[in-house]
């Protein structure tokens, strides 16, 4: 019964989406407060109906019901529990589950957090994501339902893809879709703007915070897939320009564009149609992206069981919801106005240089992913690109991107002169050349590539250092003002300079494992040990042991660096029971400047085991830069202006409102 | 005029959604099944451990052998990896790798650290006799009977059920035959 009633659930929700979507929109039309007023609750009952079905999908997964395709295709009596439950999502349906729960959560969250919204524009917002919500239902409904039921009934289910099982399995798929739907936000924002035709200075405050938040949650989605990946595919990479990443990174570079030129709309009321576009654009990649990997037409590692039918279904849906916002949008935009105008020198054509190199990135890594599909489908012969097409057009991209970086935020609003700016910059510059090379020159090996890099991490921390010292300079030569002023910074300030600094922290972390990293390959008998970078890993020997579902080798490795332990590393050989395909899971010693990595291969002669060892120099900056990105954007949303207007502008809800923005 | 500048980008959409609708009737997965059935197409290329040997068509004439396209930029190749270990463990069917677009020494790396279960590797740098075998993308594999008729082709990594279910018997079936 429960996966019927989870199933009905999702039919009574279309009913609700369909109200959501027409309603409140004639209401914002016509100015009728009742019909406004409809959306709020609506998205309320929205977002019971797909907890309350979520639910259902979750209780047959915990309760091992295998007449349910969906779990005795995922899922298996013996899998630990924690990982019955992240098997909702494991699966093509189950992760449409996850992404319709986003959905509306997202718009339960503006419903709940938009108190200053102004009701005409809070009701067309609600409505566009009703109507997003809807067309997602439908297609769960009619090509992916998850509680398929299945006759005859497997006695137990074929389990989990091995490679599945792992934390990163519970947390990287929800943060993801986090960001990934939270694209949707910008996009009925606005959609409703270009409906309402109040595209304006308030329009933009109101969206950033969203826009920031949903960006934030897609840099921690990417950036724990891309530290799963290092960990659990055993071979040391951390990102592989695979079709599926394509598909997840071309929303994060728009959504990136996207804050950026937020900023100038809110501050200079510049921009304004180009941002608009943008948030269209970066929704329509997340449906594009979704496309891609659910309908099989480019090859992936991580790719569902593809189904064309599927395929064109979503197709439909990306047809109709991209060409109407565009329509929308070739239709309105042109009464836009351009805003305040800027020379070509200043913050505006700083951002304006980010956002066309974030389009020019953007547009490239489409098409590394789409041409062998274009080629294919122009019948010109099947061809792949892999990452040396990758790796060849992106950096030189970065590299100007992160030059611009360093210039933005010390360039004035509306006009500033580049003499001024060198002369501003003149100490950071110095000091960034200085670092690189003294940084290369310890390091020990001077490339091409670890040169850039160094620079491009350097030019970032001291451009930010500068701009810091700048704003808390002691003025008149009284020292304690610089405290004082350091204090009184502007949370977006200190947000935007964290999320900077995180990026050179990323670039540093690239460059150096990319530059540095040692990988050794030794035969060793117990008691054996081998020398890699001064660290001592002396094998012990291995031993088999017993997972909840797998049996295990598990081999013991003591490492010594100077004769002091310093960690003592236990890689597995895993053979999963149901799946029976041998799962290597390496030993990771993670350290600040580094990360030791020992892998088990196979076996040789004897007690003799293959056993790969890499040093990763400063491999966890990688991850580290990410998470200050992602932080330093979730500081700039509680700045102050955010959560000031909100009070003022609805000083009958007191206080609530405020606190919980 | 000035409305047709904001058209621009609906313009890029619908080209754009012409191409996934043409791709989403082709399948990347699918042979130029033309292929199937017809002899493998000539080659000659040297093999990865020793340059001045090269190995061909006409060498390979007689028995059954298995080609696995791979490279080592490529990441489905390492997952299928030890699938192929175990095909070549097994003595299943001799395993060529054909190295596709790769560098020498990167492609000798990964055969050092992953394992090596290729009778031997062939060197297909510029992707040339890639294309001949109509290979879209790594990994792909091919099975070549003893008469150098390609008698199974496969996109994309290898699964234990692939090798269970369409190798295994398609091997059996011809080196029973010959």
């Amino acid at each position: 019964m429960i996966p019927e009633i989870g199933h009905f659930a999702l039919w009574l929700a279309v009913g609700v989406t369909l109200l959501l979507g027409t309603l409140p929109l004639v209401g914002a039309h016509r100015g009728r407060t009742d019909l406004m007023a409809l959306a709020r609750p609506a998205t309320q009952v929205l977002l019971g109906l797909i907890v309350f079905s979520y639910g259902c999908l979750i209780l047959s997964f915990v309760n091992n019901d295998f007449s349910v395709l969906n779990v005795a295709s995922h899922s298996n009596s013996q899998l630990p529990l924690m990982y019955r439950i992240a098997a909702t999502w494991g699966s093509h349906e189950g992760s449409l589950m996850l992404w319709l729960l986003m959905q509306a959560g997202w718009a339960w969250a503006v419903a709940t957090f938009s108190k200053s919204l102004p009701l005409p524009v809070l009701s067309r917002i609600l409505a566009v994501m009703g109507l997003l919500t809807l067309s997602f239902l439908l297609f769960v409904l009619f090509t992916s339902n998850p509680f398929d039921r299945i006759f005859p009934i497997p006695a137990d289910g074929r389990d989990l893809n091995p490679q599945l099982q792992d934390p990163g399995m519970i947390f990287h798929p929800p943060m993801l879709y986090m960001g990934y739907v939270g694209m949707s936000v910008a996009f009925a924002f606005a959609v409703a703007a270009l409906i309402g035709g109040n595209l304006d200075v308030m329009w933009a405050r109101w969206m950033r915070p969203w826009t920031t938040v949903a960006w934030a949650f897609l840099t921690f989605g990417i950036a724990l897939g891309s530290w799963w990946a290092y960990y659990e595919l055993g071979w040391g990479g951390w990102w592989f320009w695979d079709a599926v990443e394509n598909a997840s990174f071309m929303p994060w570079l728009v959504a990136t564009a996207l804050i950026h030129s937020l900023a100038v709309t809110e501050k200079r009321g510049s921009f304004k149609s180009w941002t608009v576009l943008l948030a269209i654009t970066g929704y329509s990649l997340a449906l594009l992206g979704t496309f891609l990997v659910r309908s099989g037409v480019i090859t992936s590692v991580h790719s569902f069981a593809a189904d064309p039918k599927r395929g064109a279904f979503i197709l439909v849906m990306l047809a109709i919801t991209v060409a109407a916002a565009l329509a929308l949008y070739a239709w309105r935009a042109p009464k836009v106005g351009l805003g305040a105008r800027f020379s070509s020198v200043s913050r505006e054509s700083m951002l304006l240089a980010n956002n066309v190199l974030f389009i020019v990135a953007t547009a490239a890594v489409m098409l590394g992913t789409l041409y062998p599909l274009i080629l294919d489908a122009l019948g010109l012969g099947k061809i792949s690109v892999g990452p040396p097409y990758f790796n060849a057009v992106y950096v030189p991209i970065m590299a100007v991107l992160v030059f611009f970086m360093g210039l933005g935020p010390m360039a004035r609003w509306k006009n500033d002169s580049v003499p001024a700016l060198a002369v501003r910059l003149r100490w950071a510059a110095g000091v960034t050349v200085v670092s690189a090379a003294l940084t290369a020159w310890i390091g020990g090996q001077i490339t091409l590539g670890s040169v850039v890099g160094l620079l491009m991490a350097y030019w970032i921390l001291y451009t930010v250092l500068a701009e810091l010292w700048e704003r808390v300079r002691p003025a008149g030569g009284v020292q304690a003002n610089v405290l004082h002023r350091l204090s009184q910074l502007p949370r977006a300030t200190v947000g935007m300079m964290v999320a900077h600094v995180g990026v050179a922290v990323f670039v540093f972390g690239v460059t150096m494992v990319g530059t540095y990293d040692i990988e050794r390959d030794v035969a060793m008998a117990p008691g054996d040990s081998t020398t890699v970078s001064g660290y001592t890993f002396t094998y012990q020997g291995t031993q088999p042991v017993r997972g909840p579902n797998y049996e295990a080798m598990r081999g013991h490795l003591v490492v010594t660096r100077g004769g002091v332990q310093v960690s003592e590393m236990f890689p597995e050989k895993r053979v999963y029971k149901v799946q029976r395909n041998p799962m290597t899971e390496a030993a990771i010693d993670s350290r600040i400047h580094g990360d030791l990595y020992v892998q088990l291969g196979e076996p040789v002669a004897g007690d003799k085991w293959l056993v790969r060892i890499w040093v990763k120099p400063f491999v966890a900056w990688i991850w580290g830069g990410c998470l200050l990105m992602g932080l330093g954007g979730i500081w700039a949303v509680t700045d102050r202006r955010y959560r000031v207007r909100a009070t003022r502008e609805a000083p009958t809800q007191a206080g609530g409102a405020s606190v919980a923005r | 005029m000035k409305f047709l500048r904001y058209l621009v980008p609906m313009g890029i959409f619908l080209g754009l959604l012409g191409f996934l609708f043409v791709g989403l009737s082709l399948d990347p997965r699918e042979v130029p099944s033309p292929l199937i059935g017809k002899p493998a197409p000539a080659f000659e290329l040297s093999r990865l451990d020793d340059p001045a040997q090269t190995v061909g068509r006409e060498d390979l004439l007689g028995k059954v052998w298995m080609l696995n396209v791979w490279a080592s930029w490529c990441a489905p190749c390492r997952e299928e990896h030890p699938l192929v270990i175990d095909i070549a463990k097994r003595k299943l069917v001799p395993v060529y790798g054909l190295n596709y677009k790769d560098q020498t020494r990167a492609a000798l790396g990964w055969l050092a650290n992953l394992g090596d279960p290729y009778t031997a590797t062939l060197v297909d740098a510029d992707g040339r006799v890639g294309i001949d075998f109509g290979v879209y993308g790594v990994p792909e594999t091919f099975i070549i009977d003893g008469q150098g008729i390609i008698r199974f082709k496969h996109t994309g990594p290898l699964t234990p059920d692939i090798v269970r279910t369409r190798i295994e018997p398609l091997l059996k079936e011809l080196q029973g035959a010959g």
